[in-house]
Protein backbone atom coordinates (compact mmCIF):
# COMPACT_ATOMS: atom_id res chain seq x y z
CA UNK A 1 0.00 0.00 0.00
CA UNK A 2 2.43 2.65 -1.43
CA UNK A 3 0.24 5.56 -1.53
CA UNK A 4 -1.66 4.45 1.94
CA UNK A 5 1.81 4.81 4.01
CA UNK A 6 2.16 8.08 1.72
CA UNK A 7 -1.12 9.30 3.47
CA UNK A 8 0.05 8.61 6.51
CA UNK A 9 2.81 10.36 6.16
CA UNK A 10 0.97 13.81 5.80
CA UNK A 11 -0.65 13.10 8.78
CA UNK A 12 -1.00 16.70 10.82
CA UNK A 13 0.43 18.48 7.60
CA UNK A 14 -1.38 21.17 5.76
CA UNK A 15 -3.41 19.68 2.55
CA UNK A 16 -5.53 20.57 -0.06
CA UNK A 17 -7.42 18.36 -1.63
CA UNK A 18 -9.21 19.29 -4.90
CA UNK A 19 -13.17 17.20 -5.24
CA UNK A 20 -14.46 15.99 -8.40
CA UNK A 21 -17.04 18.60 -8.13
CA UNK A 22 -14.91 21.28 -7.89
CA UNK A 23 -14.96 22.21 -4.02
CA UNK A 24 -11.33 22.80 -2.74
CA UNK A 25 -10.68 22.04 0.86
CA UNK A 26 -7.37 23.17 2.46
CA UNK A 27 -6.95 21.52 6.38
CA UNK A 28 -5.02 19.54 8.71
CA UNK A 29 -4.97 15.58 7.50
CA UNK A 30 -5.83 13.94 10.34
CA UNK A 31 -6.14 10.03 9.25
CA UNK A 32 -6.18 8.03 6.13
CA UNK A 33 -7.31 4.66 5.05
CA UNK A 34 -7.04 2.12 2.40
CA UNK A 35 -9.73 3.72 -0.01
CA UNK A 36 -8.18 7.14 0.85
CA UNK A 37 -11.10 8.46 2.90
CA UNK A 38 -9.08 11.21 4.29
CA UNK A 39 -10.10 13.08 7.96
CA UNK A 40 -8.82 17.20 7.49
CA UNK A 41 -9.20 19.67 11.13
CA UNK A 42 -8.97 23.31 10.83
CA UNK A 43 -10.92 23.11 7.14
CA UNK A 44 -11.47 26.14 5.04
CA UNK A 45 -12.68 25.84 1.69
CA UNK A 46 -10.61 27.93 -0.73
CA UNK A 47 -13.40 28.59 -2.92
CA UNK A 48 -16.09 29.57 -0.72
CA UNK A 49 -18.04 32.02 -2.93
CA UNK A 50 -18.65 29.32 -5.33
CA UNK A 51 -19.84 26.73 -2.20
CA UNK A 52 -20.83 29.21 1.16
CA UNK A 53 -22.06 25.81 2.21
CA UNK A 54 -19.25 24.81 3.55
CA UNK A 55 -18.75 28.02 5.23
CA UNK A 56 -19.51 26.93 9.01
CA UNK A 57 -17.77 23.44 8.89
CA UNK A 58 -14.64 23.07 10.84
CA UNK A 59 -13.60 19.27 10.66
CA UNK A 60 -14.44 16.67 7.62
CA UNK A 61 -14.61 13.31 6.35
CA UNK A 62 -13.66 13.19 2.98
CA UNK A 63 -14.30 9.81 0.79
CA UNK A 64 -11.65 8.60 -1.13
CA UNK A 65 -13.69 8.21 -4.92
CA UNK A 66 -14.66 11.92 -4.84
CA UNK A 67 -11.33 13.26 -4.57
CA UNK A 68 -9.72 14.43 -8.11
CA UNK A 69 -6.30 15.94 -6.21
CA UNK A 70 -4.34 16.07 -3.06
CA UNK A 71 -2.52 19.36 -3.40
CA UNK A 72 1.32 19.35 -1.45
CA UNK A 73 3.89 21.40 -0.44
CA UNK A 74 7.23 19.71 -1.82
CA UNK A 75 8.74 20.05 1.51
CA UNK A 76 6.33 17.49 3.05
CA UNK A 77 7.20 14.98 0.09
CA UNK A 78 10.23 12.95 -0.04
CA UNK A 79 10.38 12.26 -3.42
CA UNK A 80 13.24 9.83 -4.01
CA UNK A 81 11.95 7.75 -0.85
CA UNK A 82 8.61 7.86 -3.56
CA UNK A 83 10.59 6.55 -6.41
CA UNK A 84 12.26 4.07 -4.76
CA UNK A 85 9.08 2.52 -3.56
CA UNK A 86 7.58 2.61 -7.04
CA UNK A 87 10.73 0.82 -8.40
CA UNK A 88 10.38 -2.07 -5.59
CA UNK A 89 6.99 -2.29 -6.86
CA UNK A 90 5.64 -2.65 -3.41
CA UNK A 91 2.14 -4.06 -4.47
CA UNK A 92 1.73 -3.58 -7.78
CA UNK B 1 9.90 -7.06 -27.22
CA UNK B 2 13.00 -7.77 -25.57
CA UNK B 3 11.16 -8.44 -22.24
CA UNK B 4 9.07 -11.80 -22.48
CA UNK B 5 6.73 -10.99 -19.29
CA UNK B 6 6.94 -6.87 -19.85
CA UNK B 7 3.28 -5.51 -18.86
CA UNK B 8 1.71 -2.23 -19.72
CA UNK B 9 2.48 -0.97 -15.90
CA UNK B 10 6.37 -1.06 -17.25
CA UNK B 11 5.89 2.20 -18.73
CA UNK B 12 5.44 3.84 -15.62
CA UNK B 13 8.61 2.14 -14.27
CA UNK B 14 10.60 3.96 -17.22
CA UNK B 15 9.05 7.19 -16.97
CA UNK B 16 9.51 7.87 -13.11
CA UNK B 17 11.49 10.57 -12.39
CA UNK B 18 10.93 12.18 -16.20
CA UNK B 19 8.74 14.35 -16.96
CA UNK B 20 5.34 13.41 -18.34
CA UNK B 21 1.73 14.29 -19.31
CA UNK B 22 -1.15 13.07 -18.11
CA UNK B 23 -4.41 13.28 -19.59
CA UNK B 24 -7.64 13.24 -17.45
CA UNK B 25 -10.85 13.35 -17.77
CA UNK B 26 -12.86 16.33 -17.47
CA UNK B 27 -10.72 18.25 -20.57
CA UNK B 28 -8.09 18.20 -18.03
CA UNK B 29 -4.27 17.21 -18.70
CA UNK B 30 -1.36 17.73 -16.28
CA UNK B 31 2.44 17.81 -16.98
CA UNK B 32 4.90 17.17 -14.47
CA UNK B 33 7.65 15.08 -13.03
CA UNK B 34 6.02 11.29 -12.13
CA UNK B 35 7.44 10.23 -8.86
CA UNK B 36 4.97 7.54 -8.01
CA UNK B 37 2.49 5.00 -9.25
CA UNK B 38 0.44 2.34 -8.26
CA UNK B 39 -1.67 -0.48 -10.68
CA UNK B 40 -5.19 2.16 -9.99
CA UNK B 41 -2.69 4.67 -11.90
CA UNK B 42 -3.08 6.48 -8.76
CA UNK B 43 0.46 8.93 -9.72
CA UNK B 44 2.55 11.41 -7.73
CA UNK B 45 3.56 14.41 -9.92
CA UNK B 46 5.87 17.99 -9.52
CA UNK B 47 5.62 21.26 -10.53
CA UNK B 48 2.72 20.54 -11.81
CA UNK B 49 1.38 22.44 -14.25
CA UNK B 50 -2.58 21.44 -15.07
CA UNK B 51 -4.83 22.50 -18.28
CA UNK B 52 -8.53 22.87 -18.24
CA UNK B 53 -9.77 23.21 -21.78
CA UNK B 54 -13.43 24.76 -21.95
CA UNK B 55 -15.63 26.88 -24.36
CA UNK B 56 -16.54 30.63 -23.45
CA UNK B 57 -20.25 31.98 -24.62
CA UNK B 58 -19.07 32.21 -28.13
CA UNK B 59 -18.12 28.74 -28.59
CA UNK B 60 -14.32 29.42 -28.58
CA UNK B 61 -11.89 27.11 -27.23
CA UNK B 62 -10.65 28.45 -23.79
CA UNK B 63 -7.72 26.98 -21.40
CA UNK B 64 -6.73 27.75 -18.06
CA UNK B 65 -3.59 26.88 -16.58
CA UNK B 66 -3.20 26.17 -12.68
CA UNK B 67 0.77 25.03 -10.89
CA UNK B 68 1.01 22.75 -7.82
CA UNK B 69 4.43 22.01 -6.41
CA UNK B 70 3.50 18.42 -5.53
CA UNK B 71 0.15 16.57 -6.91
CA UNK B 72 -1.80 13.63 -6.17
CA UNK B 73 -3.78 12.35 -8.66
CA UNK B 74 -6.61 9.72 -8.27
CA UNK B 75 -6.46 6.78 -10.48
CA UNK B 76 -10.04 6.79 -11.53
CA UNK B 77 -9.45 9.72 -13.24
CA UNK B 78 -6.76 8.67 -15.78
CA UNK B 79 -7.19 8.65 -19.40
CA UNK B 80 -3.61 7.91 -20.24
CA UNK B 81 0.09 8.86 -19.31
CA UNK B 82 2.67 9.37 -21.86
CA UNK B 83 6.09 10.89 -22.40
CA UNK B 84 6.19 13.97 -23.57
CA UNK B 85 8.33 13.77 -26.53
CA UNK B 86 6.23 11.82 -28.06
CA UNK B 87 3.24 14.30 -28.28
Amino acid sequence: MLFLSFFKTLVDREITVELKNGVEITGTLKTADQYFNLKLDNVKCKNEDKFPHLSSVKSIFLRGSTVRYVHLSKGDVDTNLLQDASRRGKLH
Amino acid sequence: MSDSKSEPLDLFKVLLDEKVHVKLRGAREITGRLHAYDSHCNIVLSDAVETIYDTDANDQLISTQKKSEVIFVRGDSVILVSSPNDV
